[in-house]
C-alpha cells in the first residue's frame, strides 16, 4: 500500500464521535482532532502510475474495466473535440477556443460520475465535460463560434451554460443543489473551476454555502498550474487548494487529475456522498494546461517549453491506453474502430462549423424579458426597418 | 381563519397597513399560495429582518424563510441557482449599498440567463431592497442605487411609494417569470394607508397619476412622491396646479403615461432623490424631452440629489428633495405671468 495512498477516515486519530453541541463558540475546541479526515491526502490519490501499472488500495476501489475503457474511449473523443475546435479558430470559424488538451480525464470523469438528473456547471474549458454529459459538440461550440452566448438548452441534460466568469456559476450550483434537497429530489450537482478561480469571493462563498446548508455538490478544481500567464504561487499560499476544504467543514481530496481510474473513484465517492445527503466534498485534480490559455494567448512569454514536456509522459491517454491494453482491454481493433467514430464526430464538427447558419437579428430583442418592454418592441422595429432599407438599397 | 387575499378576488379587503407590514403580507399570502417561494437573507429569519419585514414568516413556513451565511454575493448566487432548480426565491439585501458586493451576480447572471439561453433558464426572483435616505442613517445606509439596476437590461426594477402598491407590486413580482428589483422606500416603511388586499392595482409597467393637475407635471417614484405630492399642495396655495405621476415600475418604464401627462401641462420637473447625474432622473428628462419636445413650454427640469456621497446624518437634510427645492424648479419653468 502506497504511503500516499486517502487516509481511510477516523483512522489518522480517534473515530469520529458524535459532539455535543457547544453552547458557546468559546467553549468548542480550537481545533477538533475529529475533523482531521476532513484535510486532503498529503500526495494526490492515484489508482495508476504514469506508466499504466494498477497501484492497489483497497479503500478506494479500482472503477470495473468496462467503465475504464469508456472513459478511455471518451477522454479519445475528448482530444478529438479539443484538437478540432483549435483548428476551427484557425480556419476562422471560432472566435476563440480555451482547449481542455492534456485535461481530458477531469473533464471525462466530471460527467462520467452523473446520472441524467444530476446537474454539471462547467467553465468556459469545459466543453469536452459537457459533451461527455450529452450536450451536441455542435451546439457546444456556438458560443465561440459567435452565434449565441450559450447554444444549447441546459435543461436538456442538466448541464449550465459554460461560464466565462470565474466562480460565479459555484454559487448558482450550490443553490440548485438546495432546490433539488428542499424539492426532495435526488439530483446531484459538480461544480467545475479552475485554480485561478479559487482566488474569487465567490469560491469562497459558495463552499461555504454548500457546506452550511449541505448542498449536495462536488466541487472540482482543475488545478492546470496556470491561470492564464499567473502560477499557482500567485493564488494562494495555502498548502494545497484541497486544504481549504476544512476551512468550511467538508472533506477535501486530492487527486492525480491525470489518472481517470482515480478520478472516477474520487469523484464517484464524493457523488455518492453528496446523494446520501451528507453535504458537499471539494476535489483538487493536479494536472497541467498543455496548451495555451486559448489560441489567442502565447504560453512562450511566461513558461519554457521543458517544463511542458515534463507532462507529457504524464500525459492521461496514454496512461489510460497502457493501463488497459495490460489488462487485455483493449486492442488495435477497438482503437481503429474508435478511431473511425472520433473523426466522424471531428466530420460533423466541421460540417457543422462550416454550414451557414440563419441569424435572425430580431431575436437580439426577444429574450430579454419574457414579454419585450414597449421600448424594446420599438427598437426591434428600428432595427428591422434599418434593415428592409439596407435590403431595398442593394 | 381569513379567507386568504389574491390579487384577482373580486371581494373587497380592505386593511390598514404600513408599507413594511403590506410587503410583509405580499410574502406571506404569496407563501400560502405557493409552495415554492422561498425567502433568504441575512437575519431575515429569526430576527424578522432588521426593518422587520420578514416578520414571521419563519414561525409561519420554517426553513422556506432563512437565514444565511453573511454574503451578499453568495446570497445572490444562491437564490439564482434555487430559481434554476424550480423555486421562486425572494431575496432581501438588507441595505441599499450592501448589495454592491452581489452586482455581479445580478448584472452577469440574474439580468443574463434568459437572454443567454433564448429563454430556456428564465429566472423568477425577487431582490428586494430598501432604498434611499432621511432616516439619519450613518454611511452605507442611505444610497439611491436604483439606476444601477435600471442601467441593466433584463432586470425589472419597480419602486413602491406606498402601501397599496408595496403589496400588489410585490405579489405582481413574485409572480413574474422574470427577475424583478423591488426598491423599497425606507423612509415610508412606516407609513400607513388602507389596502384593499383584494382590489387589482395597475401592474408593473404602469405609472399612476397621483394627483390631477394642469400648470405643471411632476414625475417622481418612491420615497420621493409624498414629497412632490406636499409640494403640489403648497402649490395649490400659491395659485399653481401640478400634476404629480407616480412611475411605480422603472422597468418597464410607462412613456405612455408619462407623455400624455406631460402633453397635457407642457411643463414638466423629475424629481428623485438619487445623484442627478448620469442617473435614472437623466433618462426620464431625457425620454420627454426626445418625446414632449413640441408640448413644452420651458426645458425639463431636474431636482435630484448632488452628485456627492450621501451625506452624513446631520448634513442630509441639504442633500434630500425638498418641497422647496421642489418649488424652486416649479418657478423657473418660464411661466408667462413671471
Amino acid at each position: 500500500m502506497p504511503s500516499d495512498g486517502p487516509q481511510p477516515e477516523g483512522t489518522l486519530v480517534t473515530p469520529r464521535q458524535p459532539r455535543k453541541a457547544p453552547t458557546r463558540a468559546a467553549e468548542r475546541p480550537a481545533y477538533d482532532l475529529a475533523d482531521a479526515h476532513l484535510l486532503p491526502t498529503p500526495e494526490p490519490i492515484q489508482l495508476v502510475t504514469p506508466e499504466g501499472t494498477p497501484v492497489v488500495d483497497p479503500r478506494l476501489p479500482m472503477p470495473d474495466t468496462e467503465t475504464l475503457v469508456r472513459a478511455h474511449d471518451l477522454m479519445v473523443q475528448g482530444r478529438r473535440f479539443n484538437d478540432q475546435a483549435h483548428a476551427l479558430v484557425r480556419q476562422g470559424r471560432l472566435a476563440v477556443y480555451p482547449s481542455s488538451h492534456g485535461q481530458e480525464a477531469c473533464q471525462v470523469a466530471a460527467a462520467m460520475v452523473l446520472d441524467d438528473q444530476d446537474w454539471l456547471f462547467p467553465t468556459y474549458r469545459d466543453t469536452v465535460a459537457a459533451m461527455v454529459k450529452g450536450v451536441d459538440p455542435v451546439q457546444i461550440l456556438l458560443l465561440l463560434a459567435g452565434d449565441w452566448h450559450a447554444g444549447y438548452d441546459p435543461y436538456e441534460h442538466h448541464c449550465a451554460p459554460t461560464a466565462t466568469p470565474l466562480a460565479t456559476q459555484l454559487v448558482h450550483a450550490a443553490g440548485v443543489g438546495y432546490a433539488a434537497r428542499v424539492k426532495g429530489e435526488r439530483t446531484v450537482v459538480v461544480a467545475m473551476c479552475g485554480d485561478g478561480a479559487t482566488s474569487e469571493g465567490d469560491f469562497h462563498e459558495a463552499l461555504n454555502f454548500a457546506a452550511v446548508f449541505k448542498a449536495p455538490v462536488v466541487f472540482l478544481i482543475q488545478n492546470n498550474e496556470f491561470a492564464i500567464s499567473v502560477p499557482l504561487a500567485r493564488q494562494t499560499a495555502a498548502p494545497s487548494l484541497a486544504a481549504k476544504a476544512i476551512g468550511y467543514g467538508m472533506p477535501g481530496k486530492r487527486v492525480d487529475g491525470n489518472d481517470v481510474a482515480a478520478l472516477l473513484a474520487v469523484l464517484g465517492e464524493a457523488v455518492e456522498r453528496a446523494r446520501a445527503g451528507e453535504g458537499p466534498t471539494l476535489v483538487e485534480a493536479h494536472t497541467y494546461r498543455m496548451q495555451a490559455h486559448t489560441n489567442a494567448d502565447d504560453a512562450t512569454r511566461y513558461r519554457t517549453s521543458d517544463a511542458v514536456k515534463e507532462w507529457e509522459p504524464r500525459d492521461p491517454i496514454l496512461r489510460s491506453s497502457a493501463h488497459l491494453r495490460s489488462l487485455g482491454a483493449l486492442d488495435d481493433d477497438h482503437t481503429t474502430a474508435l478511431t473511425q467514430r472520433v473523426e466522424e464526430m471531428a466530420a460533423e464538427m466541421r460540417l457543422g462549423m462550416s454550414a451557414e447558419r440563419e441569424l435572425d437579428p430580431a431575436m437580439l430583442f426577444d429574450h430579454v424579458y419574457a414579454t419585450p418592454t414597449p421600448q424594446l418592441r420599438e427598437q426591434r422595429a428600428q432595427l428591422l426597418d434599418e434593415l428592409a432599407r439596407e435590403e431595398a438599397a442593394k | 381563519m381569513t379567507p386568504m387575499p389574491s390579487a384577482d378576488s373580486p371581494v373587497p379587503h380592505v386593511e390598514k397597513l404600513t408599507v413594511m407590514q403590506a410587503l410583509n403580507r405580499a410574502m406571506r399570502d404569496a407563501m400560502r399560495q405557493d409552495e415554492t417561494v422561498h425567502v433568504l437573507g441575512e437575519d431575515v429569519g429569526t430576527l424578522g429582518g432588521v426593518f422587520r419585514v420578514t416578520d414571521g414568516l419563519t414561525k409561519e413556513f420554517g426553513e422556506r424563510c432563512f437565514d444565511t451565511p453573511l454574503a451578499e454575493s453568495g446570497i445572490m448566487g444562491f437564490a439564482i441557482g434555487m430559481a434554476m432548480g424550480g423555486l421562486r426565491p425572494i431575496v432581501e439585501m438588507q441595505f441599499d449599498a450592501f448589495a454592491y458586493p452581489a452586482f455581479e451576480q445580478v448584472a452577469s447572471h440574474v439580468a443574463k440567463i434568459r437572454n443567454r439561453t433564448k429563454g430556456q433558464v428564465h429566472l423568477p426572483m425577487v431582490i428586494r431592497i430598501p432604498y434611499g435616505g432621511g432616516i439619519g442613517g450613518v454611511e452605507h445606509h442611505c444610497d439611491s442605487s436604483e439606476s444601477y439596476y435600471t442601467h441593466t437590461p433584463g432586470l425589472t426594477v419597480i419602486a413602491p411609494s406606498n402601501p397599496a402598491d408595496a403589496y400588489h407590486l410585490l405579489r405582481a413580482a413574485i409572480a413574474s417569470p422574470d427577475p424583478v428589483i423591488v426598491m423599497e422606500p425606507k423612509r415610508l416603511y412606516w407609513s400607513k394607508a388602507e389596502v384593499d388586499l383584494g382590489r387589482q392595482r395597475p401592474g408593473i409597467g404602469k405609472a399612476a397619476i397621483v394627483r390631477e393637475g394642469t400648470d405643471a407635471t411632476i414625475v417622481t417614484y418612491g420615497q420621493s412622491v409624498p414629497v412632490a405630492l406636499e409640494a403640489a399642495e403648497v402649490a395649490k396655495r400659491e395659485g399653481r396646479d401640478l400634476q404629480v405621476v407616480d412611475l411605480r415600475s422603472l422597468v418597464p418604464f410607462d412613456d405612455a403615461t408619462v407623455m400624455a401627462a406631460v402633453a397635457s401641462t407642457g411643463r414638466a420637473v423629475v424629481v428623485a432623490e438619487a445623484q442627478g447625474f448620469s442617473s435614472f432622473s437623466s433618462e426620464v428628462a431625457a425620454r420627454i424631452a426626445e418625446r414632449c419636445f413640441h408640448s413644452l413650454a420651458a426645458p425639463v427640469r431636474r431636482v435630484t440629489g448632488f452628485d456627492i456621497p450621501y451625506p452624513p446624518p446631520k448634513l442630509e437634510k441639504h442633500y434630500l428633495v425638498s418641497v422647496d427645492r421642489i418649488l424652486d424648479a416649479v418657478d423657473s419653468l418660464q411661466w408667462e405671468d413671471q
